[in-house]
């Protein structure tokens, strides 16, 4: 989508098309020729996994609604015909449900690479915001998700998120109803969660198209974090990234082969094994496992307005990111304190998550507390003084220099 | 230093995924003893004749008061469970009386059952086994291996598990004490009791063989598909791990001329 077309319709074919509508010219240029950085590590491979995680969960999601049925009365039996009588239904619903935390898997990873090597940074903070809207997205279609196969923590789980909606000052209870549709959750919630939870995905879909449209304009950033400054900086996308993305994405699979097919309920909660019962509330209610960071914020504040907004604001603030981190280095090689308070975020959105799924009491509720203020201070005090404080290592002439041993990278 | 930061990521994500175990322990309950069931591992299979003796406490035991409705006659003979022939499901079904209707005069009618029918359960509603069973709801059994933490291990430890309750544990008319219940207390009696049934392959009918195969069928029950799909996954495996060695060499091929 940069620079000049390489392409060269070679057929009669072709060449009609091309003149028509350039589609195969698009695609040449996006996926085969495009130039890419030469010297992308495997942190770089978790673009085209999701790709293919989003893929996965909406052709088995349309199999998966073909047999579903979302009515109170029938959903929980529904997805039980699906495991039980429909052939391979268990596969189908299993690829579907662990697709779910592996698609979560890959997007931390994906995110947390974005945040150690600076991809944030100008001119790519439109690509990292329709990351971000990715996020939410994939964040909303997860819970409604959860909540179709109506067993417990379904239930629960969504009741304890519109309630938090609740919250909002003056308009908070009519907001609640609204979503319900109704004064509590049932059938016509079941209903407009299974209609968004197929819609979203489709958005999510057009969201990455932009995404990758405003990934091509700059070009890929690269472990060293500056930018391509010749032809001998890149390689075509096809085979040289095909390849390797193709080989990471296999050794994926293996791991998410595992969960489908010899662990595959290890990430979700027994509970949901029992149906919806409005009259039993379970002893605790957790979220799955990609929320829990999220949760650990929301209760660790005393105040419940004031919980979801910390929880809200904990994703809303990497919206601001590109903005705050004022150092003009990308790549974390060469900030040496930077990479350490990086270590710590991660350390701390591990203990977040942890504290997630332990009951909100005693210690784990002032962990949690020292976790959020870590959380927020990273990006609205580290990051901003980072960049006028700390002083950068020597940063390579190019691209090439280090890949091709004339510099070493560390 | 790179690499630890990275590796940070990565211990990140992997903690994240085993994160869920410690928050769903239940409070105050015993830790169910660990056993060995030849339906675990990457090669588990179930033992047809512990599935066959389960099928036979569940039918003598438990289904006087526990439901069974997500099973069908039919499904006994399917590959992958108890496998009885279909002429036993045949006979099976025929000992159940179902309910079917309305016939052309618009009336309900009673038949035998037929292998396409679910199980029946005990009581015609939430109602009437609550009234029968002192308040207490029995739940149904098809899933009740994937709806406790715990499963297998935590089902058969329940079954077997009853004691006298300890010194200054107040026990209420109808709850019975069970240290591997969360809370102690537990509205079914125990009920397993020595050769409560008679296993017709002449196995001594003990509480802890009940309870090893009731446990083993609850599971099938629960996850009728675990045969094909560790099979199936084995396959996936091999075929997952070979196609990324030829990916890796393909790759390293390609790159050749960049390094």
């Amino acid at each position: 989508m940069s620079g000049e077309s390489t392409y060269n319709p070679s057929n009669g074919f072709t060449k009609w098309m091309d003149s028509r509508l350039p589609i195969l010219r698009l695609a040449h240029d996006s996926f085969v020729d495009y130039p890419t950085p030469k010297n992308l590590n495997y942190w770089w491979t978790f673009g085209g996994i999701l790709t293919f995680c989003l893929v996965t969960q909406i052709i088995t999601g349309i199999i998966l609604a073909m047999h579903y049925t979302p009515h109170v009365d029938f959903a929980f039996n529904s997805v039980e015909h699906i495991m039980r009588n429909v052939n391979y239904g268990w596969l189908i619903r299993y690829i579907h449900a662990n697709g779910a935390s592996m698609f979560f898997l890959a997007v931390y990873i994906h995110i947390f690479r974005g945040l150690y090597y600076g991809s944030y940074k100008a001119p790519r903070e439109v690509l990292w915001i329709l990351g971000v809207i990715i996020y939410l997205l994939m964040m909303a279609a997860a819970f409604m998700g959860y909540v179709l196969p109506w067993g417990q923590m379904s239930l629960w789980g969504a009741t304890v998120i519109t309630n938090l909606f609740g919250a909002i000052p003056v308009v908070g209870e009519s907001v609640a109803i609204w979503l319900w549709g109704g004064y509590s959750i049932d059938n016509p919630t079941l209903n407009r969660f299974f209609s968004l939870h197929y819609l979203i995905p489709f958005l999510i879909l057009g969201v990455v198209i932009l995404h990758i449209w405003a990934l091509h304009v700059p070009g890929n950033n690269n472990p060293v974090g500056i930018s391509v400054k010749s032809k001998q900086d890149t390689v075509p996308f096809h085979p040289y990234y095909t390849v390797k993305d193709g080989f990471a994405l296999t050794v994926f699979l293996i791991l998410f082969a595992y969960f489908i097919f010899f662990a595959p309920n290890v990430l979700g909660h027994a509970d949901n094994y029992i149906q919806a019962n409005p009259l039993v509330t379970p002893a605790h209610i957790v979220p799955e496992w990609y929320l829990l960071p999220f949760y650990a914020i929301l209760r660790a504040v005393p105040d419940k307005l004031g919980g979801v907004a910390l929880m809200f604001g904990a994703i809303f603030i990497l919206f601001l990111l590109p903005w705050l981190d004022t150092s003009k280095v990308r790549s974390a090689r060469y900030r040496p304190l930077f990479r350490q308070f990086y270590a710590l975020l991660v350390l701390d959105c591990l203990l977040l998550g942890y504290l997630g799924a332990q009951p909100a009491e005693g210690i784990y509720i002032v962990l949690a507390r020292i976790g959020t203020i870590y959380y927020f201070a990273h990006f609205l005090v580290v990051l901003p003084v980072l960049g006028i404080v700390e002083k950068p290592k020597a940063v390579p002439e190019s691209i090439s220099a280090p890949v091709l041993g004339a510099q070493p990278a560390e | 230093m790179t690499r630890f930061a990275f590796k940070a990521v990565l211990g990140a994500a992997i903690m994240a995924l085993g994160l869920s175990a410690p928050a769903y322990a239940a409070g105050d309950a015993k830790t169910p003893a660990a056993m060995e069931w030849s339906f675990d591992g990457l090669f588990g299979t179930y033992d047809r004749n512990a599935l066959r003796r389960g099928f036979q406490v569940y039918k003598e035991v438990c289904a006087s008061c526990h439901s069974l409705n997500q099973i069908a006659f039919r499904n006994l003979s399917q590959a992958g469970g108890p496998e009885f022939s279909e002429a036993e499901v045949k006979a099976i079904a025929r000992e159940y009386i179902v309910e079917d209707g309305p016939d052309d005069y618009g009336d309900m009618f009673e038949r035998a059952a037929l292998p396409r029918d679910k199980f029946p359960s005990p009581y015609p509603n939430e109602n009437a086994a609550r009234a029968a069973n002192g308040g207490a709801y029995p739940p149904d059994l098809s899933l009740i291996n994937k709806a406790r933490g715990g499963g297998a291990d935590y089902i058969h430890a329940l079954l077997s598990g009853y004691e006298e309750a300890p010194e200054g544990v107040e026990m209420r008319a109808g709850l019975y004490y069970n240290p591997y219940m969360a809370g102690g207390k537990i509205a079914m009696p125990a009920p397993l009791l020595e050769e409560l049934v008679e296993y017709s392959d002449g196995t001594p009918a003990t509480v802890e063989q009940m309870s090893m195969d009731v446990t083993h069928f609850l599971n099938w029950t629960a996850e009728p598909e675990l045969e094909q799909r560790k099979r199936i996954g084995f396959m996936v495996l091999i075929y997952l791990t070979i196609f990324a060695g030829l990916m890796f060499f393909s790759m390293r091929k390609i790159w050749a001329d960049q390094h």
